[in-house]
């Protein structure tokens, strides 16, 4: 059973490489790209916000003209199973995409977890994958050769602080640094990112606490920040590390004149502690009033507009659709770049991809993650309004709370 | 470490008053939910690792009625009897018919009972971590460097009040003399016409309620989410069995110590330790008693 699998897929792949065009991925005027998709379980919220972005562009790419190969143009279309928000089962599908389907090309899964359990099938098959909601810097040490993301990984969530911190001050070395992390892989990373850029400077971490994993109460470390003064606080640790902070913060009345903390919109800080959340640094891969723009999709309000009313009931679009399309439209470039369907022509493609995006710019480095987008920083107002933050002098500093 | 230390000691010792005021009000938490653990323990000898969803539950129901604008005490009372009804319930349907059973079967039927209750938590209010935000003053001493909130100060206030009440409810009323009566010697109480079932039921409700009232003061001043409960878990049964079954003045005693414990040693080994630091004390318990208690051990042969 085996060995006629194995000599099916080899069969397979030597028609594909043979034909060219003629496989189940280019079905006449339409190449199919797979993913899947987490439509249901706990990340059904983001995987929809996902699968919307990923719609979206494509709909505004086929109304555009479509991919042009060869000289004839394509049509885009995307093959979703629901991947129900379990690794395991996302695996499989991955596979069936690929073997069953004939699926080439395919689109990333939501969340890190979900891109741990699918890269290594696609790898496998060497199949590629763009994909734009794994932040985890894990995925990125791999070594994997078909795995690219247009997100900024994770290490880069708070760094952007510590330079920022550092531009306040002519003696970067003066500064001192609080910070508090859970010990998951998500905040580790981040922090690795914090401790490195706080080396870079030379600055003094005068706190460096773990948060165990069942946050609910941080006062001994606010303790320590209210005797110590550091001239910064960072926290990481979730929605819930965000929650515990904001809340405790409010409650011990701490005046860092810099505090900067991952999943500030997740917990929604800046509505349930509107007072003690002002001069919060936020970070996020994209805002909608970012100064990018591309052929396509045009600038990153005019993208923002067009999701909205393609998808009305969204107040405030969220990052994850903008990404989500901006890898589709990765998709299109490395197509016509490569000028085939090979998929280790388009493969190599990808990698040399180089583009300017309503999204950000994008460029993946060797690891496959891309490098030429920052991470964005913004500062909730004491109106509770975020507004985007770009260099030290936009941002309200010191903060200071009268509680 | 030593920092943390020279900052307690030498630079900022005013943050002991921050520190110590914090264990309090933990403890006094902790006090609650565990004596209902000592007596569903000490009267039925089931161990209800439950014990934290109880709470929780208790924290969400909190959380909708404040939502819905309820007056906090009336919210408390609320919960309570709510709780109670709900302990009854789990009695009738549950712990009824594992009573009699091992202690293994006890602690099987409560985790799953646990992890159920988790689960249709998540469900319901979803995973995200939630507070009840009461936009109450926070008085402030020493130059700001100690904050008491007054939500901290109400719950603290709460506390005492159940407490005494509980006490006073063990030793004078009908039902309390039951209560102990049963936990001395079911059979003999039986013999003397107590209706023992009748005294489980309203126990193990008793705890609920207790858990439940415990919720109300984890929402006010911390966080709530459905995965929440072991924590509370581990530190009741930490607390029992530091200080033992039906010992009122013992848990409430230890309920406190556990919590400056904790406290002190966030402070000094960092916030992750916290949570260790009650299983610890449960871990040194264990083995002091185990030392002590050589001297009476006797093998049959």
């Amino acid at each position: 059973m085996k060995k006629e699998l194995l000599s099916l897929t080899l069969g397979a792949m030597l028609t594909v490489g043979a034909a060219g065009t003629a496989a189940a991925k280019v079905e006449g005027d339409t190449i199919i790209l797979g993913s899947s998709i987490s439509l249901t379980g706990k990340y059904a919220t983001n995987g929809l916000h996902t699968q919307r972005g990923y719609d979206y562009a494509v709909d505004v790419i086929n109304a555009a003209g479509g991919v042009k190969v060869g000289g004839k143009s394509y049509k885009l279309a995307v093959k979703y199973y629901d991947d129900e928000s379990t690794p395991a089962r996302g695996a499989q599908l991955a596979e069936r995409l690929i073997q069953q389907d004939g699926v080439d090309y395919m689109l990333g899964p939501y969340s890190s977890g979900m891109v741990k359990a699918i890269a290594p099938v696609s790898e496998k098959f060497g199949v590629p994958m763009v994909e734009a909601e794994g932040a985890s810097r894990s995925l990125f040490t791999q070594g994997y050769k078909y795995l690219f993301a247009v997100l900024s990984t994770s290490e880069q969530y708070l760094a952007t602080a510590i330079d920022m911190a550092a531009a306040s001050t002519s003696d970067p070395k003066s500064i001192r640094v609080a910070m508090a992390f859970e010990g998951d892989p998500f905040s580790m990373d981040v922090r690795a990112g914090v401790v490195d850029k706080i080396n870079e400077y030379g600055m003094k971490t005068i706190i460096d606490d773990q948060l165990p994993a069942d946050l609910s109460d941080m006062s001994t470390t606010l303790t320590k920040v209210k005797a110590l003064k550091p001239d910064i606080l960072i926290v990481s640790g979730h929605s819930k590390g965000a929650a515990t902070a904001a809340r405790q913060i409010d409650e011990m009345k701490v005046n860092v004149p810099m505090i900067a903390m991952t999943h500030c919109e997740a917990a929604k800080v800046q509505e349930k502690f509107p007072n003690a959340s002002t001069g919060f640094l936020c970070p996020t891969q994209w805002v909608e009033t970012l100064s990018k723009s591309d052929p396509m999709f045009g600038s990153a309000a005019e993208w923002n507009a067009g999701f909205k009313k393609a998808y009305p009931s969204y107040t405030s679009v969220p990052y994850q659709s903008a990404q989500a399309s901006a890898a589709v439209y990765v998709w299109k470039e490395a197509f016509e770049a490569a000028n085939s369907f090979d998929k280790d022509t388009v493969r190599d493609a990808i990698a040399a991809v180089e583009m300017e995006t309503f999204y950000g710019d994008i460029k993946f480095s060797e690891n496959g993650n891309n490098i030429a987008k920052p991470m964005f920083m913004r500062q909730i107002g004491a109106d509770s309004s975020y507004s985007l933050v770009e260099k030290f002098g936009d941002m309200t500093f010191p903060r200071n709370v009268n509680y | 470490m030593l920092d943390n230390l020279q900052l307690l000691f030498v630079w900022a010792p005013v943050i002991n008053i921050q520190i110590i005021l914090e264990g309090i009000f933990v403890g006094a938490v902790f006090a609650l939910s565990a004596y209902g653990l000592a007596l569903v323990w000490g009267v039925m000898n089931i161990k209800n690792l439950a014990q934290g969803d109880f709470v929780i539950m208790g924290g969400y129901m909190a959380l909708a009625l404040t939502s819905a604008d309820v007056h906090l005490a009336l919210t408390m009372a609320i919960v309570i009897v709510s709780m109670f009804i709900y302990g009854w319930i789990v009695y009738v349907v549950m712990i009824r018919r594992i009573i009699d059973q091992d202690m293994f079967v006890s602690l099987l039927a409560t985790f799953g009972l646990s992890l159920l209750m988790q689960q249709v938590m998540n469900l319901i209010f979803g995973p995200e971590v939630q507070t009840i935000d009461m936009e109450l003053p926070v008085y402030e001493a020493f130059d700001g460097m100690v904050t008491i909130p007054s939500s901290k100060i109400i719950s603290l206030i709460m506390a005492a009040v159940i407490a005494i009440v509980v006490i006073l409810f063990m030793k004078k009323s009908r039902t309390g003399q039951a209560i102990r009566a049963t936990a001395q010697d079911a059979r003999a109480a039986r013999v003397l016409g107590i209706d023992t079932d009748r005294v489980y039921a309203f126990t193990f409700a008793f705890n609920a309620a207790l858990c439940g009232a415990a919720g109300v003061l984890v929402s006010i001043i911390w966080v709530i989410q459905p995965f929440y409960g072991i924590t509370y878990s581990v530190r009741t049964f930490a607390i029992v069995t530091a200080a033992g079954l039906g010992n009122l003045p013992g848990v409430i005693t230890a309920g406190f110590g556990i919590g400056l414990f904790e406290k002190y040693t966030g402070m000094i080994m960092g916030t992750a330790y916290e949570v260790a630091a009650p299983v610890s004390i449960l871990l040194l318990v264990l083995i002091w008693r185990q030392i002590s208690m050589r001297r009476n051990r006797q093998v049959v042969k």
